[in-house]
């Protein structure tokens, strides 16, 4: 368990200075891009509440991403105007339903067949919208409009505007790491960090461990849900590729590169992954096999990711970490 | 009259066709020290881990004070009053010695779905987490990493997480296992200082600790009860001398 010390604190809050002032210098097409960014770093940040903290690898998270977006999708979709608040309601609450069915189910396996159940659900649910004319089927949906976000007919935010979303979206980052934090600082999520240490141990300690990992997983895919919403509102467009197999993949890859279990590893992760998607192939078309080198070298000499890394220089400038009170 | 606190009534436990645990019916008096020996293959941690949840029994009946436990769940079992120990460590290496009696203490909480405050600010918790691991003599190693720890220090740990718990009912499942016998002395210092105050049934391969620390004996052969009493019954009785003690004599020399 890793305690977040004074450096990493400044050093949190030089990268959202950085977020923060990144607009005013970037241009359009990289404001867009660090808002995708952003939002897939709010999916990554869910999976590591599963991954990093309760121990749970789920293969199916971009399930719930998916199941998110195509909500707003198919119920808002059409409308000339989306209400924000009310979308996002019912979506992040359908999501959370649909996260509470499938977990019901999943919890009850463990280690490799928690694998393999996740990802066939999220398979499930992929071919169910990759086969369904009603909803697109492979060519996905188009949104008209983007949900407005109005108090007392006064609007608050533009999401139309590429600053206004991206300040938007970047505070809903923030709102998830903040919220993530404190329940892993409260007995939750002290529980769901023994459990991830030793199962067997908390059950006989008088916790009902399958309650808490189904809350874990159901709390991990709302989150994964809000980030849908936020990609959907974001490009207009929702394709069944949100739910395959592979954005869970690569979501796991960001998490690992990143750093489980320490919440702002996989944004990291997420910048890392992304920016180097974007940026190699301009220098070589076999810019995979030096992703993969980056992504070996990394799962070699940096066990926690970049995360530990940043861990460990921060245990440098800390003179001495204030022992482990627990946290 | 004194009080059961936990009885067992024709017990059974099957796994296909072995009888691990076959027709056991035991009394466990409250304040006492009840000791279960037995050889290797006895049915001793089968009949814990059938007393702590972990195990469903075949057939037969459990009851703690008068409830009806049979079916409970480990978490269930240990809510209600009754602690165990595991015979092979089983602690939060990764943890300090704190954390690990944290979890344990933390049980108090009518449930610990709490998601907002943070965790630190529960006093009372604190205190019960410190106590345990004062009661256990790890005070001084409190933020301690337990997986660095020596393996006596792990098995004290291990009592300690379990004392967190405030448990009624001990299940000290072979709280000896494996320790040197400086550490064991020290455990078994411990063992006799909870047996002022506690309930404790004890799995225990050490005679001389058993023997030293028990008020009840009871013999287990093959999964079934073959003799209950007190010291002094069990070490003069013939039928124990011949299936276990007269055994393990042999197996030492």
């Amino acid at each position: 368990m890793h305690t977040v010390t004074r450096p990493i604190i400044v050093f949190l809050c030089l990268c959202l200075l950085l977020l923060l002032l990144f607009p005013v210098v970037g241009s359009s097409f990289y404001t867009g891009l660090v808002t995708k960014i952003m939002i897939l770093s709010i999916f990554t940040i869910s999976l590591d509440l599963l991954i990093g903290f309760t121990g749970l690898v789920s293969f199916g998270h971009a399930a719930f991403f998916g199941i998110g977006a195509y909500l707003l999708a198919i119920l808002f979709g059409n409308l000339e105007q989306i209400n924000y608040w009310w979308s996002l309601t019912l979506t992040l609450s359908l999501t959370g339903v649909a996260a509470l069915l499938v977990g019901w189910l999943c919890i009850r396996t463990s280690g490799v067949y928690f694998i393999m159940l996740t990802l066939a659900f999220a398979q499930m649910f992929f071919y169910f919208f990759f086969e369904s004319p009603h909803f697109g089927g492979d060519d996905g949906i188009f949104m008209l409009n983007k949900p407005q976000i109005t108090l007392a007919t006064r609007q608050l935010v533009d999401l139309d505007n590429e600053h206004h979303f991206y300040y938007f979206v970047l505070a809903w980052l923030v709102g998830v790491y903040l919220f993530l934090s404190m329940i892993l600082r409260a007995p939750f999520g002290h529980v769901l960090i023994a459990i991830k240490a030793n199962e067997q141990r908390v059950r006989a300690l008088g916790y009902s461990t399958p309650h808490y990992k189904l809350v874990s997983f159901v709390i991990a895919g709302t989150i994964a849900g809000l980030a849908g919403f936020l990609e959907a509102a974001h490009t207009n467009f929702v394709t069944p590729a949100y739910l395959g197999w592979h954005e869970s993949g690569m979501a796991i890859m960001m998490v690992i590169l990143g750093g489980m279990g320490t919440l702002f590893g996989p944004v990291i992760g997420t910048f890392i992954v992304v920016l180097l998607q974007d940026f190699l192939p301009e220098f070589t078309e076999h810019w995979k096999l030096i992703m993969g080198a980056i992504i070996i070298f990394v799962v070699l000499f940096l066990p926690n990711g970049i995360a530990g890394l940043i861990f460990s220089i921060s245990n440098r400038f800390s003179s001495r970490a204030p022992g482990g009170r627990e946290g | 009259m004194p009080e059961i606190i936990l009885r067992t009534e024709h017990l059974c436990k099957n796994f296909g066709g072995l009888k691990a645990t076959d027709d056991v019916s035991l009394e466990f008096e409250r304040g006492k020290v009840h000791a279960i020996l037995g050889p290797n293959g006895a049915g001793k941690t089968t009949l814990i881990n059938l007393l702590s949840g972990e195990l469903q029994p075949s057939s037969g009946r459990i009851s703690f004070k008068g409830y009806d436990i049979t079916d409970a769940r480990p978490e269930k079992i240990s809510r209600i009053g009754i602690g165990r120990s595991f015979q092979k460590t089983n602690i939060l290496p990764g943890f300090s010695c704190f954390q690990n009696c944290w979890i344990g203490a933390q049980s108090c909480l009518i449930t610990s779905m709490r998601f907002f405050r943070p965790a630190r600010h529960l006093r009372m918790v604190h205190r019960r987490a410190d106590h345990a691991l004062q009661l256990c003599g790890l005070a001084g190693k409190r933020n301690q990493i337990a997986g660095t720890m020596s393996y006596g220090e792990q098995r004290q740990l291990e009592i300690a997480m379990m004392l967190a718990t405030e448990p009624e009912l001990l299940l000290l499942d072979e709280p000896l296992a494996g320790m040197g016998s400086e550490e064991s002395q020290q455990v078994t210092a411990l063992l006799r200082e909870l047996a002022r105050e506690q309930t404790l049934i004890l799995i225990e391969h050490d005679m001389d600790a058993v023997f030293s620390l028990a008020d009840r004996i009871t013999v287990m052969v093959d999964g079934a009860e073959l003799e209950t009493g007190s010291v002094e019954q069990i070490r003069n009785s013939q039928a124990v001398q011949d299936a276990y003690l007269g055994h393990a004599d042999e197996e030492v020399a």
